[in-house]
């Protein structure tokens, strides 16, 4: 009840003023967004000043850090359960508990690890990129704190390799820290000692997973294991380790020093804090921002980015966190909240806040089947229902696109990602699925037309009454 | 239906095979030649498990690229090569796998031939088939002979409703090629898709892999907010050996600014700001240990 007593204060800024008026003496927060540049984490999102260490320190990063990491593990796990921090790598589960699953102490002497997961490839998704570039402190002196929270003896973080740029900031932040006694063998002075160190991948959107992440660190191919085991129990080398996504790690300082609670005053309950919203596509003025969690789509749309190209009626549909989400047509994107809850009572999903924003000028068909495309391509291969379905969803979406195709077989394509969703180890096979699914919930009436039509001028060309269109079509070559 | 589609598939990539086998292909030319005779057919991206959508990668003897050809770090990139197994384990030296063949391709030009791999895989210690497994399972590595510029365009859908299409098609005009995957004659060139690289809000954006310098000198560089015409731009500096601006073409990082709409750059200089002032400076709030544990 309370969520749709928000989702309607959204309608609109005036029906949002009558409501948060109407409920004025209530505690409960009702508008959301609007963030001050004084509650904002990267403070040097654009790169306008120093990225590396003196720049890092003018802004308040390693200050007391040493304190932090001697108020010791239990009050770090606590104080990020506080916080309310859910994962910012697209599942969204709760981050102290996640560290808190690493064990106290390992019988037979195997050392934990820390992973960051820098292989940034989710279509839409740049948040990381300007994390590690611009900011690239507040990274490593996340992962101290991080792997102090877990008990991680050493990090890795695992960069994309196309960032062979922000590759070499983030190296050169952490031989500065290295240099300055922040970490490596007793760490900013603590006792502690923690080895940080960044390797590479080379090029597969898979590598993302993370137990792929972990197979293809030790040098193998990247095809993600089967769960249980768990990493935290068995992860990197067969040692426990938690993968952790970039911002998550990089905002944990940051959460520690300020309290909590400050963080925890952002957002709608359970979907707290600030948020790196990457939005690209028809809109006036793409841009990376951070934003309140539960902020409006159409206010951070209108707001940060001036608005959709050609006007907010011009909008055809929005991802709104990147391409594993279905998308969201016009009549739902008014009033969303960008929030993981909110999102997913509309039958999508936050992901990784990449909002893809596309307007009418666009064919919404073959933006899909590129994804299809994608996730083809993108496809390890370990799993028959991904390797063999994520090429055919491409086949059939690149015939739905022309039109080529009949009326049945939209059904039939919807029965192909209801067969590779949930059957496959990793989630490829369900990010592959979901944005077909959503294509054919909302804008079936789009693909049914397209086929009526293609079918209509077929029979003008060559006569006859039906039997045009589809994978056995007499007419295109006979393809089977 | 569908394994006449395989069978169907399979016998179109034979027949290009025995065709560059034969005459209009020469098999001395290298697996690229065979990549495009197969690129050309639709069904190649059925009949064969690939990483890459447009650059062949299944072994094939060539002058530049056989069981002989010459490969061993050089002594400067060997101390490199010891940097970087510096970072794993003792015993989990084949960690390094992507890192050393990364340094192998680069050094080597752009491509990995059969000996480098074999070479990366003496350094590790571990069986060449490992080695070679992870070279043909990674998009980043190449196993036919590049350009010495490697221009990738940006495909996936956000760089896509941008124009990657049209940065594309001015690309493959320019350099006079007919698709991805190809080279230019004079060697300088080739064209490859990649899928998203990760600098959606700056789409669409070109990089380009320069391995001129060799491993000093190696760059990676993004070229973001690009239209055609700075696409085209790009390249012609590149051929004068100029250095073109690195990353946005119109504006400075990912701040909001304006838009490439259909091909031309539209700023929007009025709107909302942030993080214009000097950021906060150190803060943080008292520490009480005890708070922590009465939460508890």
């Amino acid at each position: 009840m309370a969520t749709v007593a928000l989702r309607n204060s959204a309608l609109s800024a005036l029906g949002r003023r009558v409501l948060g008026g109407a409920r004025a003496f209530s505690s409960e927060k009702t508008s959301y967004g609007n963030l001050s540049d004084e509650d904002r984490i990267f403070t040097n999102l654009y790169g306008r000043h120093d990225p590396f260490l003196k720049g890092a320190v003018k802004r308040g990063d390693w200050y007391r850090t040493k304190d932090l990491v001697l108020m010791g593990r239990d009050w770090i796990i606590s104080e990020m359960k506080a916080s309310g921090l859910r994962g910012r790598g697209g599942a969204g589960f709760p981050s102290g508990l996640k560290w808190s699953f690493m064990p106290k102490e390992v019988p037979d002497g195997r050392p934990s690890y820390l992973v960051v997961n820098a292989d940034e490839s989710e279509p839409g998704t740049c948040k990381d990129r300007e994390i590690m570039r611009h900011d690239p402190h507040k990274l490593v002196e996340g992962c101290l704190i991080a792997g102090v929270g877990m008990g991680a003896r050493a990090g890795y973080i695992y960069i994309r390799g196309e960032y062979v740029n922000e590759r070499l900031a983030l190296e050169k932040a952490v031989a500065e820290a290295y240099e300055a006694g922040l970490i490596g063998k007793n760490a900013c002075g603590t006792g502690y000692d923690y080895d940080l160190y960044v390797h590479h991948g080379a090029g597969a959107y898979i590598c993302g997973e993370e137990t792929a992440l972990i197979e293809s660190l030790e040098g193998k191919t990247g095809k993600p294991r089967l769960k249980p085991p768990f990493p935290a129990g068995v992860g990197l080398y067969g040692c426990p380790t938690t993968v952790t996504n970039v911002e998550t790690v990089a905002v944990a300082p940051t959460i520690l020093r300020r309290g909590p609670e400050w963080f925890n005053s952002f957002g709608r309950p359970n979907n707290a804090g600030t948020k790196l919203f990457c939005i690209s596509g028809h809109v006036n003025r793409p841009c990376t921002v951070e934003e309140e969690m539960s902020i409006p789509l159409r206010e951070l749309i209108e707001k940060h980015c001036g608005g959709v190209v050609g006007g907010w009626d011009n909008l055809l549909a929005i991802i709104p966190g990147g391409s594993s989400v279905p998308l969201l047509p016009k009549n739902i994107c008014d009033d969303v909240l960008m929030d993981f809850d909110a999102l997913r009572e509309v039958q999508s999903g936050l992901g990784t806040a990449a909002v893809i924003v596309m307007n009418k000028s666009t064919d919404i068909v073959e933006a899909i089947s590129r994804l299809s495309y994608f996730y083809k391509h993108e496809s390890c291969g370990q799993c028959t229902p991904c390797r063999e379905g994520a090429p055919w969803l491409f086949e059939m979406m690149e015939r739905m696109r022309t039109g080529d195709a009949r009326l049945e077989e939209i059904d039939m394509l919807h029965e192909v990602t209801k067969q590779i969703e949930g059957h496959t180890i990793c989630a490829l096979g369900d990010a592959a699925a979901w944005p077909v699914q959503g294509l054919i919930r909302h804008f079936r009436p789009e693909i049914e037309s397209r086929i009526n039509q293609w079918q209509d001028q077929k029979q003008l060309e060559f006569g006859g009454t039906a039997g045009f269109g589809g994978y056995n079509s007499p007419v295109d070559g006979g393809r089977a | 239906m569908i394994r006449g589609a395989v069978l169907r598939a399979a016998a179109v990539a034979a027949g290009a095979l025995t065709k560059g086998g034969s005459s209009a292909l020469a098999p001395l030319e290298g697996g690229q030649k065979y990549a495009q005779a197969l690129g050309a057919s639709k069904a190649w991206s059925r009949g064969y498990a690939t990483n890459s959508h447009d650059h062949f990668n299944i072994h094939r003897d060539s002058p530049e690229n056989n069981d002989t050809t010459p490969f061993d770090f050089t002594p400067e990139n060997m101390k490199i090569v010891k940097e970087v197994l510096a970072r794993y384990p003792e015993n989990y030296k084949r960690s390094g796998v992507i890192p050393l063949l990364t340094l192998a391709q680069t050094q080597n030009k752009g491509f990995l031939t059969l000996s480098a791999m074999n070479r990366v895989a003496e350094v590790l210690e571990t069986p060449a088939i490992r080695v070679y497994e992870v070279a043909t399972f990674y998009t980043m590595f190449n196993r036919s002979k590049m350009g010495k510029y490697h221009l990738m365009v940006c495909g996936t859908t956000p760089c896509m409703v941008r124009g990657a299409p049209k940065v594309k098609q001015a690309l493959c005009d320019h350099l006079g090629l007919s698709d991805y995957g190809e080279s230019t004659a004079d060697g300088l060139f080739t064209l490859s898709e990649m899928e998203c690289m990760g600098c959606c809000v700056n789409a669409p954006m070109i990089a380009v892999a320069d391995y001129t310098k060799g491993v000093e000198g190696f760059t990676y560089n993004y070229y973001e907010d690009i239209t055609t015409k700075d696409a085209v731009n790009i390249t012609e500096q590149l051929r004068r050996g100029e250095t073109p601006k690195v990353g946005s073409q119109h504006r400075s990082k990912c701040e909001p600014a304006g838009v490439v709409y259909e091909d031309k750059w539209v700023p929007t200089p009025e709107g909302t700001e942030t993080l214009m002032g000097t950021p906060r400076g150190p803060y943080c709030r008292e520490l009480k240990k005890e708070a922590a544990e009465q939460k508890q």
